[in-house]
């Protein structure tokens, strides 16, 4: 093991995917020439070539169609968009064309392309900016989500997502870029399987699950409650879809009590499904209501204090634990 | 042949440089953290928004995309309200909930400010569309870069307004680079003013360094278009001397290009023609430096000392309050008054 950021530990996936098998290559804006807008594609260009690192005009919806077609003939695409609030131009490709062949062709068409950047609310950048779109895609079947949280599962889910054999949605987080953390040595094949949760802290008076994000969040909450006799377990879903169910339901079975922390917003969002399916299947195991901390349901103002004030944070992960324990 | 309706160019001049000097404030007032997000600085554009809008009418309709400082002290905008906007705060252009990617200013028929590149195309359309509609003259400038013309979007509303021959002048600011993509690496055309041709539309190229001629062409343009709606494409070839954003440190062009434009500034051009035609003392030109840099200085403290939207607004701004009365009966607490 080594201590690496998130953005190194992202490259050094695309670089062993792409080193691995010709039919990957890597497109989006800025990827190459720019070294990425973000910098996670930094290199590529110069080790691969024009070929397989390919710049794109401003064009999401085109250049996400381009992936799907040339998914659809035997080419493993790794689309990158300069955040998930730009893959919104592409949500036809996204939603309609890419996780509906399969079904439409009769199983004729299986599409592996991997749609990954960063993903969720930054800092100040506005409404339009800002969106953390996982509660939009995983409405979506034959969508694959997962939103890794550290520099390990980082590079892990991202090799597994580019040899899954369906559409995947890497969501990534722009404000972890430069987050160290230890991942297995250069050289070994990380690979992380998609729907499966892990165990961030381990605890025994609360669950608290979270996802990208809100993991730090979780943890710093953890700590805070700590100080006041609660032991809180935090449970990083990795993914969302799948949804590692049995590790969700092994963790309330053993805690009683919930709180979902999640960047999306709060209506239909993925705590929703999350309590959902924790009431109707071990109802009787539930001490206390699942609390949910999420965004608030409004449009991300630009304003700093305003801003705060809609975003998920420890405080009010510890408050609703406070309010359940 | 100045129309009837062209604005005086040395008032014009100093709109170009209250841009100037304004954004110079920002981009300080950003590096020492007083401004969050994303902040395009327009510098060196100056004459293509300018030359635009002293060619239009106040009532006229204006869109343009996130660099949009420019556009909105161009149309009237205070200095005060921009500054506050970028500094999140209640007196800001867009009460500080937009920032400085989405300035909005209804009154002076200013209508965003949209970072998503090539979104507000079709909304330009749109706006022109109604314009037609309601059988008004008003012509819809619609600002974005050489980056937005390979959207869809940008596409579909070219069609739209060449199909329902809208009123509309799309205004393409060709800085030559999308971040750090050049044109020749984007667009699939050797000109983005042949895109025009494909939708049967009109398409001129205008130097956007030179403020006369970007107004005149303009003039031209929209005298044609208020007689009879059409929908015209405009490239404006200019150059921003700064990065895309405020952390992008441009290492894709060289520093002889840059110098090469600095050289043919179009506030240095238009003030050197003006003062030539005798129109302009260089102690006049000093005079609304001097002032265009109070009012730049003076907004950072307006900015400073103005409030922050309250907490408690936070819902007030998702949902339009009430019913339009001739659709529904309006109820009394549902009548625009906030609940
Ligand atoms: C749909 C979409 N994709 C990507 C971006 C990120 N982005 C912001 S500005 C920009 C470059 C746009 O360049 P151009 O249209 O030429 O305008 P300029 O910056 O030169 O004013 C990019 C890629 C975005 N805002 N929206």
């Amino acid at each position: 093991m080594r201590e690496i950021t998130y953005r190194q530990a992202l490259n050094e996936a695309l670089a062993e995917e792409i080193e691995r098998d010709p039919n990957v290559f890597l497109m989006g804006e800025e990827v190459a020439e720019y070294n990425g807008a973000y910098k996670v594609s930094q290199g590529l260009l110069d080790r691969f070539g024009a070929e397989r690192i390919i710049d794109t005009p401003i064009s999401e919806n085109g250049f996400a169609g381009l992936g799907i077609g040339a998914a659809m003939v035997g080419l493993r695409p790794v689309v990158e968009f300069m955040t998930f609030s730009f893959s919104l131009v592409a949500f036809d490709q996204i939603v309609n064309n890419a996780p509906n062949m399969l079904t439409m062709s009769g199983g004729q068409f299986n599409i592996p392309i991997t749609f990954r950047g960063p993903n969720g609310p930054a800092h100040q950048l506005g409404a339009t900016h800002s969106h953390a779109t996982e509660c939009l895609f995983a409405n979506v079947p034959g969508l694959k989500i997962c939103t890794p949280a550290t520099p390990r599962d980082a590079k892990g889910l991202l090799k597994t997502a580019v040899r899954d054999n369906n559409p995947v949605l890497v969501l990534e987080c722009e404000l972890f870029y430069s987050h160290k953390g230890m991942v297995d040595d250069e050289g070994v094949d990380l690979l992380i399987p998609l729907g499966e949760a892990e165990i961030k802290r381990a605890g025994s008076d609360v669950t608290i699950i979270c996802y990208a994000q809100t993991v730090p969040m979780a943890l710093a909450a953890a700590e805070t409650l700590a100080g006041e006799k609660i032991n809180a377990e935090v449970l990083d879903l990795r993914s969302i879809k799948p949804l590692d169910l049995p590790a969700i339901l092994r963790s309330v079975a053993k805690t009683h009590r919930v709180v979902i922390a999640e960047q999306d917003r709060p209506f239909c969002g993925v705590g929703a499904e999350i309590s959902y399916r924790i009431q109707k299947e071990i109802f009787d195991e539930l001490d206390a209501p699942i609390m949910r901390v999420a965004q608030e349901d409004v449009p991300m103002p630009y304003n700093e204090r305003l801003e705060q004030a809609v975003l998920p944070n420890a405080e009010k992960i510890v408050a609703a634990a406070k309010k359940i324990c | 042949m100045p129309a009837p309706e062209q604005r005086d160019e040395v008032e014009m001049l100093a709109t170009m440089l209250l841009i100037r000097r304004f954004e110079e404030r920002a981009s300080q007032q950003y590096q020492a953290q007083k401004i969050g997000g994303f902040c395009h600085l327009y510098i060196g554009q100056e004459a293509v928004v300018t030359g635009a809008v002293a060619a239009t009418r106040p009532d006229d309709y204006l869109i343009t995309a996130y660099r949009d400082h420019a556009h909105a002290l161009a149309r009237g905008t205070s200095a005060d309200a921009c500054m506050a906007e970028l500094f999140g705060k209640a007196t800001g252009c867009s009460r500080g909930l937009g920032g400085s990617m989405h300035y909005f200013d209804k009154a002076n028929h200013m209508y965003g400010g949209h970072a998503i590149v090539g979104a507000h195309v079709p909304l330009a359309a749109g706006m022109a569309f109604a314009a037609k509609y309601r059988k008004e003259d008003r012509v819809t400038l619609c600002f974005f870069g050489d980056g937005a013309i390979n959207q869809g979007g940008f596409h579909e509303a070219l069609n739209l307004a060449g199909l329902f021959k809208l009123p509309v002048i799309f205004i393409c600011e060709n800085n030559f680079f999308a971040m750090g993509t050049s044109v020749k690496r984007s667009t699939s055309l050797e000109h983005i003013v042949d895109r025009a041709e494909g939708y049967d539309m009109r398409g001129e190229i205008v130097d956007g360094m030179n403020f006369r001629e970007v107004r005149d062409k303009l003039s031209e343009i929209i005298a044609s278009i208020r007689k009879d709606p059409h929908p015209a494409f405009v490239e404006a070839r200019t150059y921003r001397y700064r990065g895309h954003s405020m952390s992008d440190p441009a290492s894709y062009r060289t520093k002889e290009e840059l110098e090469k434009y600095r050289l043919d500034d179009p506030i240095t051009r238009l003030r050197a023609q003006l003062t030539r035609e005798g129109k302009l003392t260089n102690e006049q030109f000093d005079k609304m430096d001097k002032r265009a840099k109070e009012e730049a200085m003076a907004s950072v403290k307006f900015a400073e000392e103005s409030p922050e939207p309250p907490l408690d607004e936070l819902y007030d701004y998702t949902y339009a309050n009430g019913v339009e009365a001739g659709v529904s009966p309006a109820k009394k607490t549902a009548s625009g008054k906030k609940a």
